[in-house]
């Protein structure tokens, strides 16, 4: 939809602009309450997780999340991930996506407004700032105020918790990539490696300065974001929306009273002081709003004080908005959220994340590689048998250690060896696989040219079966022989 | 909706097709980073190389060197490699098969070498071609257990200058006129039979004879050949210099003796032990 997202008018300007200072004002309201909640169970679940404990015995760390790159392995609770089962994580992100595209085109920018990390901790500083140096007019004066002792105090102490609060997020992050109470005593220490204190210096710098110093410029200058979403958004998105029709022209309670034509709008600019991007949302939908919804809650505010009827300012889409200025009856909410783009994104949605699901319960635990010899592709043997290599690995995805016997299935009387061990060719092989681990072996297999009956291949199967009877897996594999006489090749 | 009209001093004045642009300052400190951009570029060349120059680049004040840095990780990965190998030069050759870890080690080294020295004849998969014996195979003119394998790599195969060399000539029976043209066809044909290749019983008979004369010191009485002279077994399906009757009567007539050099005036005793074990771990080794 064109235009949807315009960006806000603007004074002629130069080449460069210097930041415009804001001072959002505290405001109350259900979408302030809300956003509070989803702070402290975003920033709960970014702070706590790695102290999560998950029993794995003694062959795997007991870390419910861990991101093991040295080990290249990814524990989520129950779930292990190995770097060839990386598609899962890839699923997630496409997951993400399809969720971003169905939360965009259901409620607009939703996903900015309340759960983005420079959201959440821009908010979070910004209560800081709030304590320490007052609400919007106590910090216009101070900003404005002189150098002096109780300046310089509340600058300091109000940097020295930001700080703190970035290298807590700097220091929770370091804790996903290894055991984290051992790494907690390293750093304490002094003793971790320096990629740690490398990650937790740079990550409380970005915390500090996009959360502290950025802020808003974070997301109209440097994130994507917002221009992708003006070509998600459409007329049925329900956006953060200023009614013009009801709100215009602006005037006082007393002009409203002499003169019948004035809107419900005062401006008394409590949209304005609360914004935290220091926008007019009267001016429509623009680039620079990420629908935190804050303005519908100082907007609110104004209109209950007054015995007005709520949400002049208010979440709505635009077809809804133009039906509501006709005086039409508004269809129920629902069957705006139906709509087949939605149905379409959330059965995307839905489908990846079931198949996700069954092929993660339904996967194997033990697997079967094999690769054979290119060169040479088969070797004649003094007695006349024929012999192919091969490189098989036995991946043992259980915790623990498990022995498991390897035959041959569907070539007749072929014999395994392993060179490096030596001994008399066999039926079968016995292996050990560690816990969670590969076993890479090199084997010989070798047969009676009868075996394969005057054809220059012959499809076969290696089969591993654990040595407690729990479970068998199989590969598909090809001998290859001399080309039958004659064959000319 | 605002309308774009009124906002007419916020736009630069240009338009395509009606679509106007919007004057949209970036903000200072986006300067700044750039002007950091350039001041990080003038530090970073003043540390580190970076202008080139006929002999090299210039080399930094910090005095880095990605070719220093190589040095450095291929000494560690050798240090690592010789504590893998520890105790190999140790212990008679015989006995390596013994410590699978050693063995290993040593089999990964050789590997290495034999990609190196080796592939020239013997091909990268050690699987020779006419006149260069494959050695997968469980088929040995001189041996193949670990000793006989080592003593092969260090002397070499008929090197005149080493005492302890591989050495054996076959007689060109018919070249040399040894034998006439008719009794080399003779025994040839005893060979074909004898391999077990479809053969002229009459013929073939005729040929027994000569060979238990001219052919068994060497090759045996059974045509199985003699390791003490690198006599090969005639009576496999395992040819050096190919099996037809025409190849067969190519070497009767003209005899073979290939060389291979003696690699102990090349290589340290600790490569030829892990080549050793190399050819060893491929599938033929006693």
């Amino acid at each position: 939809m064109p235009g949807l997202l315009k960006p806000a008018p603007q004074p002629p300007a130069g080449l460069y602009k210097k930041r415009e200072k804001i001072f959002p004002k505290e405001v109350s309201g259900p979408y302030r309450r809300a956003k509070w909640i989803i702070l402290c169970v975003t920033l709960g679940i970014y702070y706590i997780t790695p102290w999560l404990r998950w029993d794995r015995g003694a062959h795997a760390p007991d870390q419910a999340v861990l991101v093991d790159l040295a080990g290249r392995r990814f524990f989520f609770g129950g779930i292990e991930i190995w770097p060839q089962e990386f598609y899962y994580v890839a699923g997630l992100l496409i997951m993400a996506g399809i969720g971003l595209f169905l939360v965009t085109s259901a409620f607009g920018r939703a996903w900015c407004g309340y759960s983005c990390p420079q959201t959440v901790w821009t908010d979070l500083f910004m209560a800081v700032e709030r304590f320490i140096e007052g609400d919007r007019n106590a910090r216009m004066r101070l900003d404005k105020a002189p150098w002096g002792p109780e300046k310089i105090a509340k600058r300091i102490s109000l940097h020295s918790v930001w700080l703190v609060i970035a290298l807590l997020t700097g220091g929770a992050w370091v804790f996903y990539f290894a055991d984290a109470p051992t790494l907690l005593s390293q750093i304490v220490s002094g003793t971790a490696p320096f990629a740690a204190y490398g990650a937790i210096a740079l990550l409380t710098f970005t915390t500090y300065s996009l959360a502290g110093l950025m802020r808003e410029q974070v997301c109209t200058y440097m994130c994507p974001w917002p221009r992708i979403q003006s070509a998600m958004l459409d007329e049925d998105s329900f956006i953060v929306t200023y009614k013009t029709w009801r709100g215009e022209p602006r005037g006082s309670v007393k002009e409203k009273l002499a003169e019948p034509g004035i809107g419900d709008c005062v401006d008394c600019m409590a949209c304005v002081n609360v914004c935290p991007t220091g926008i007019e949302i009267r001016n429509g939908p623009q680039l620079e709003c990420i629908t935190c919804a804050l303005c519908i809650d100082a907007c609110n505010d104004t209109m209950h004080k007054l015995g007005r009827a709520p949400d002049l300012i208010g979440y709505t889409t635009l077809k809804r908005d133009e039906e509501e200025r006709k005086g039409a009856a508004l269809k129920p909410i629902w069957q705006t959220l139906l709509r087949p783009r939605l149905l379409l994104y959330f059965a995307l949605w839905a489908a990846i994340g079931i198949g996700m699901a069954v092929t993660l319960a339904g996967r194997e635990r033990m697997e079967l590689l094999v690769s054979q010899d290119r060169n040479p592709v088969y070797v004649q043997l003094s007695g006349g048998d024929i012999r192919n290599g091969f490189t098989v690995k036995l991946l043992n995805k259980e915790l623990q250690p498990r022995d498991f016997i390897l035959t041959v299935e569907g070539l007749p009387e072929a014999r395994i060896s392993d060179p490096l061990l030596g001994g008399e060719p066999g039926t079968q092989i016995a292996l050990t696989a560690r816990a969670d681990g590969v076993e890479t072996r090199h084997l010989q297999v070798r047969v009676p040219p009868a075996a394969l009956e005057g054809k220059e291949h012959r499809d076969f199967a290696f089969v591993a079966r654990a040595a407690d009877g729990q479970g068998e897996t199989r590969q598909a594999a090809r001998f290859t022989g001399p080309p039958p006489a004659g064959d000319g090749g | 909706m605002s309308d774009p009209s009124s906002t007419e001093p916020g736009t630069t004045g240009h338009e395509w097709d009606g679509i106007q642009e919007w004057n949209k300052p970036i903000p200072r400190w986006w300067l700044w980073i750039f002007y950091a951009t350039i001041v990080f570029a003038g530090v970073w060349v003043l540390l580190y190389p970076a202008i080139p120059g006929i002999r090299g680049a210039t080399p930094g004040l910090l005095g880095y060197s990605s070719r220093a840095n190589v040095r450095a990780e291929i000494a560690a990965v050798e240090a690592g490699r010789e504590q893998a190998v520890k105790g190999m030069m140790d212990i008679p050759i015989n006995d390596l098969p013994n410590h699978p870890q050693l063995m290993q080690a040593a089999v990964a080294g050789g590997q290495s070498a034999f990609k190196i020295y080796c592939v020239q004849c013997h091909g990268t998969g050690a699987a020779g071609s006419k006149g260069y014996p494959n050695l997968n195979d469980d088929d040995w003119l001189w041996g193949g257990d670990m000793e006989s394998i080592h003593t092969t790599i260090q002397h070499g195969i008929r090197q005149p200058d080493d005492d302890d060399t591989r050495i054996s000539a076959m007689p060109a029976f018919g070249r040399d006129g040894i034998l006439k043209p008719a009794e080399v066809d003779a025994v040839v044909e005893y060979v074909v039979q004898i391999s077990g290749q479809k053969a002229n019983p009459a013929l073939a008979a005729k040929g027994g004879v000569i060979f238990q004369q001219q052919c068994v010191a060497c090759h045996g009485i059974d045509g199985k050949g003699l390791r003490e002279f690198g006599a090969p077994n005639l009576t496999d399906g395992i040819w050096l210099y190919g099996g037809s009757r025409a190849d067969i009567r190519h070497t009767v007539w003209n005899a073979h003796a290939g060389v291979m050099p003696a690699w102990k005036t090349h290589l340290s005793e600790e490569t030829i032990r892990k080549l050793t074990a190399y050819v060893h771990s491929l599938g033929g080794g006693e």
